[in-house]
């Protein structure tokens, strides 16, 4: 095996540029997420600092519309979907015994692509202001008849080179997970992590598309003059709203799912018994992403659909709550008669389950299309799909980051900092929202900037905005855990919850670049504790010692995304007036376009013409310190 | 160890040598994938169009505009290519390199004139007929759904003429023979999506 290409390794920032190891862009991917969380983070308190009290002026209405339109965008968009890909990222390799995902390079075009669409979408804040047409832009708010801004091209264009860096990353992560499993891992041995992100990979190639053609449609009506959604000129608005949940509803599954694996992941460790239903848990995963293309239009109620449209996609939201209620009944007869104990991560995963119940019952209030026309446009959705996202979502997030943080880092983080953090997050939470659930039956529409005194309101917007800086006091708990870890020594063991079930706890933490020394043998559900239950010291070896080969780093998919970035941005400006006559020279006549058109696809031809064959790791460069075979 | 990036023993190339490899098998499959997410893409935009086909905006109308000598030329353009690019995989199998190239040279010739007609037909209506993007409701969608097939098209002319290039300079080897058969699982794609068009939009704009 005499393959010795040389290989040019780089350090420190070069070094994270043109990574291509799946562990480094998992970390790419949770500071990008962490930084645009943040963003978002700070735009919910501004919202509610604003309703604090009645016909406060903390900020003007048109930046409170701002506010609540990036918030929307950024946290689903930029903030909870990259937490998700770092995790992704982070473990699905381990967990079926793989040395990289399918596609190491488009991994890593896939975060540079994400990371220009969101830095283009918040670079809005500081050129002429933001999205304000909510984070759903219907039309034809989001018209230029209405929204006048260059804002919702921001929210055009940003969405669209984001969204193809989403798509990227799944189709990645379909194929990886179809062919890089190791010997042994079946489909139905698969850790129900990996099986709940290989369905949400299938959800986004299929989901993602649409808001694609959705963002086309409305950017062209904008930019290049079209009639989509121009009434007047026979165009259809409702037709936005069609493509936008067909996309929109998908995608609300997309984050949850993976959220759901990390659950199954943690409540089978802290509980010391395996999964209960596992088959039943791979069943449920599927039927609810079947079903949760089937729904789209309950968010179209009254819209005038009419009652049969409106009756059919009732009963069939209805429908979701038996597969997630088969989930939920799984969660909880794994823990009875386990050995729990509650570390942070348990309690994170333990609070999720109330918490996800709740925003379901809410969710199958709002499935009934007569009552839907009283909820429509309340607090009550707003508490609702909070319920879910946040209480549900980002709890699972924060379960899977305190989780599985010493395997990324190499270090445990402060279980008392992280208790701390769960018990403000929780409890901030509940405070937050469970009040809006009132607020809306009481009357209050969501995306007010502001209300009348004495109608019932003052009370509770004054409890939520409070919970909602105790949950923010949580999350910056957690961020000083995160520092305050990061400058602890490394050298946590290779399963440092002692009662790792899954393969990624059979290998060093954080993991060596080729992560196993040798291709592990499976054989069972989590193939880990089958080892330790038959009395091993780790997993059998499936090939002998060798050379590994690894992909070669490269900066292309960083200049890649550069070149959308800019083509992105000369597009939004091309029919605007500049006073500056070279600016009008290079924008008017679609030179910013070319540019970064040659740039990107300038970058593919090199990336064609140029085989990459690699470099090896020789047996003797092994580190003695890899895989226990 | 090193199935990743094999040649085979005696260096001759398999039968298949797309799939030779994990890298090949890995890329045919992903642009299976990959082909889904595009049939939803053009499938709403089909959607788009069927929806405002007769949002006409007292412009001209699909059955004043479309004439069959046109696009029944470019169908048949285009179906003959696709026909070319299965005698190119063919070649491929049979490790013949220059019947490969001579029929991917037909290939992008074929699709070259598919794209010399729709320029031709585009400028046309845009000229002749006043009928452009800012129209109608109808216009942007006929616009936008044509359009993306034709910037379809054109990407894949550029593809397969870099790939034509390639094999010249390094031959077929595993590396070039996956390139080659997802390019023409491509161009089979956008072959099926011109049927779609033809008949959604030029034979019901025509008779429906």
């Amino acid at each position: 095996m005499a393959h010795a290409h040389s290989v040019k390794r780089h350090k420190g920032l070069m070094d994270w540029l043109t990574t291509v190891d799946h562990k480094k862009i998992a970390i790419l991917y949770l500071l990008a997420g962490g930084l645009f969380f943040g963003i978002g983070g700070i735009e919910a308190v501004l919202i509610r600092l604003q309703l604090i009290k009645p016909m406060n002026d903390f900020v003007s209405a048109q930046t409170f519309n701002e506010l609540i339109t990036m918030h929307g965008t950024t946290m689903i968009f930029l903030g909870v979907m990259p937490v998700i890909f770092a995790l992704m990222n982070a473990v699905i390799p381990l967990q079926i015994g793989a040395r990289d995902v399918a596609f190491p390079f488009l991994n890593s075009l896939g975060f540079w692509t994400f990371l220009f669409g969101g830095l283009l979408l918040n670079l809005s804040w500081i050129m002429g202001g933001a999205p304000d047409a909510g984070w759903t832009s219907y039309t034809p708010l989001s018209t230029t008849t209405y929204s006048t801004t260059h804002g919702v091209d921001f929210y055009t264009v940003g969405l669209q080179i984001a969204g193809l860096g989403t798509l990227i990353g799944g189709i990645n992560f379909l194929a990886t997970i179809i062919t890089m499993r190791a010997p042994g891992m079946s489909f139905m041995r698969m850790p129900m992590f990996t099986w709940t992100s290989f369905i949400t990979s299938a959800m986004i190639l299929f989901a993602f598309p649409a808001i694609t053609v959705g963002l086309v449609l409305l950017s062209f009506d904008r930019i290049l003059g079209a009639n989509f959604f121009e009434v007047s000129n026979g165009g259809n608005p409702v037709l936005w709203q069609h493509i936008f949940w067909i996309f929109g509803h998908p995608e609300v599954y997309i984050l949850i799912l993976p959220a759901f694996g990390v659950i199954s992941e943690v409540i089978p460790t802290f509980a010391r018994k395996r999964l209960f239903g596992y088959s039943s848990m791979v069943f449920a995963t599927i039927l609810i992403a079947f079903l949760g293309f089937m729904v789209w239009a309950h968010h179209m109620f009254t819209t005038g659909l009419g009652p049969v449209a409106n009756a059919l996609f009732s009963i069939a939201t209805m429908l979701i709550a038996v597969p997630t209620g088969i989930k939920i009944f799984n969660w909880l007869f794994t823990m009875w008669g386990g050995q729990i104990r509650f570390t942070s991560p348990n309690l994170f995963a333990i609070g999720f389950i109330p918490t996800f119940v709740m925003g379901g019952v809410t969710g199958v209030m709002l499935a009934s299309a007569p009552a839907d026309f009283q909820f429509h446009d309340t607090y009550f959705v707003v508490a609702h799909f909070h319920y879910v996202i946040v209480g549900g979502l980002v709890s699972g997030l924060l379960s899977g980051l305190h989780y599985w943080w010493p395997k990324m880092f190499g270090r445990m983080l402060n279980e008392s900092l992280g208790k701390l953090s769960f018990w403000f997050f929780i409890i901030g939470f509940h405070l937050t929202f469970f009040v809006q659930h009132f607020l809306g039956l009481m009357g209050m529409q969501r995306r007010v900037f502001t209300y009348l005194p004495n109608q019932g309101f003052d009370t509770l917007n004054m409890v939520s905005t409070v919970g909602a800086i105790l949950m923010g006091i949580g999350i910056l708990f957690f961020l000083i855990n995160a520092i305050v870890t990061a400058f602890k020594p490394k050298g946590v063991a290779d399963d440092p919850w002692e009662d790792g079930r899954t393969l990624e706890w059979a290998i060093p933490s954080p993991p060596p670049e080729y992560n196993f020394k040798q291709i592990p043998l499976v054989r069972g559900i989590d193939a880990l504790w089958k080892e330790k239950m038959a009395g091993n010291k780790g997993m059998t070896p499936a090939e002998p010692l060798g050379p590994i080969h690894m992909p070669s780093p490269t900066i292309l998919p960083f200049v890649m995304s550069v070149g959308i970035f800019i083509a992105g941005l000369g597009f939004m400006f091309s029919k605007e007036d500049f006073s500056n006559s070279f600016m009008s020279l290079i924008f008017n006549n679609w030179i910013v376009v070319i540019i970064g058109l040659l740039i990107t696809f300038g970058s593919m031809l090199l990336r064609s013409l140029y085989d990459d064959h690699g470099w090896h790791i020789e047996v003797e460069e092994l580190d003695e310190e890899g895989v226990k075979a | 160890m090193s199935t990743t990036h094999a040649e085979t023993v005696d260096g001759a190339l398999p039968h298949e040598p797309e799939k030779a490899t994990l890298e090949g098998r890995n890329k045919v499959l992903s642009f299976w994938l990959f082909l889904g997410g595009e049939a939803v893409l053009f499938g709403t935009l089909f959607a788009t169009f069927l929806a405002l086909r007769n949002q006409t905006n007292e412009g001209p109308t699909a059955n004043e505009l479309f004439s069959f000598t046109t696009t029944a030329l470019a169908t048949l353009i285009l179906l003959v290519s696709s026909l070319t690019s299965v005698f190119a995989v063919q070649a491929m199998h049979r490790h013949n390199v220059a019947k490969l190239r001579v029929w991917l040279i037909v290939t992008v010739i074929l699709g070259l004139g598919f794209l010399g007609l729709e320029i031709y037909e585009f400028s046309e209506y845009v000229i002749a007929e006043k009928f452009g993007m800012t129209t109608s409701a109808f216009s942007s969608a006929f616009y936008t759904l044509v359009g993306f097939h034709g910037a379809h098209v054109a990407f894949g002319v550029l593809w397969i003429s870099v790939l034509i290039g390639q094999l010249f300079k390094k031959g077929l080897t595993v590396v070039t023979a996956p390139k080659v058969y997802v390019s023409a699982m491509y161009w089979h794609f956008i072959d099926v999506v011109w049927v779609f068009i033809f008949t959604v939009v030029y034979l019901l704009g025509k008779v429906g």
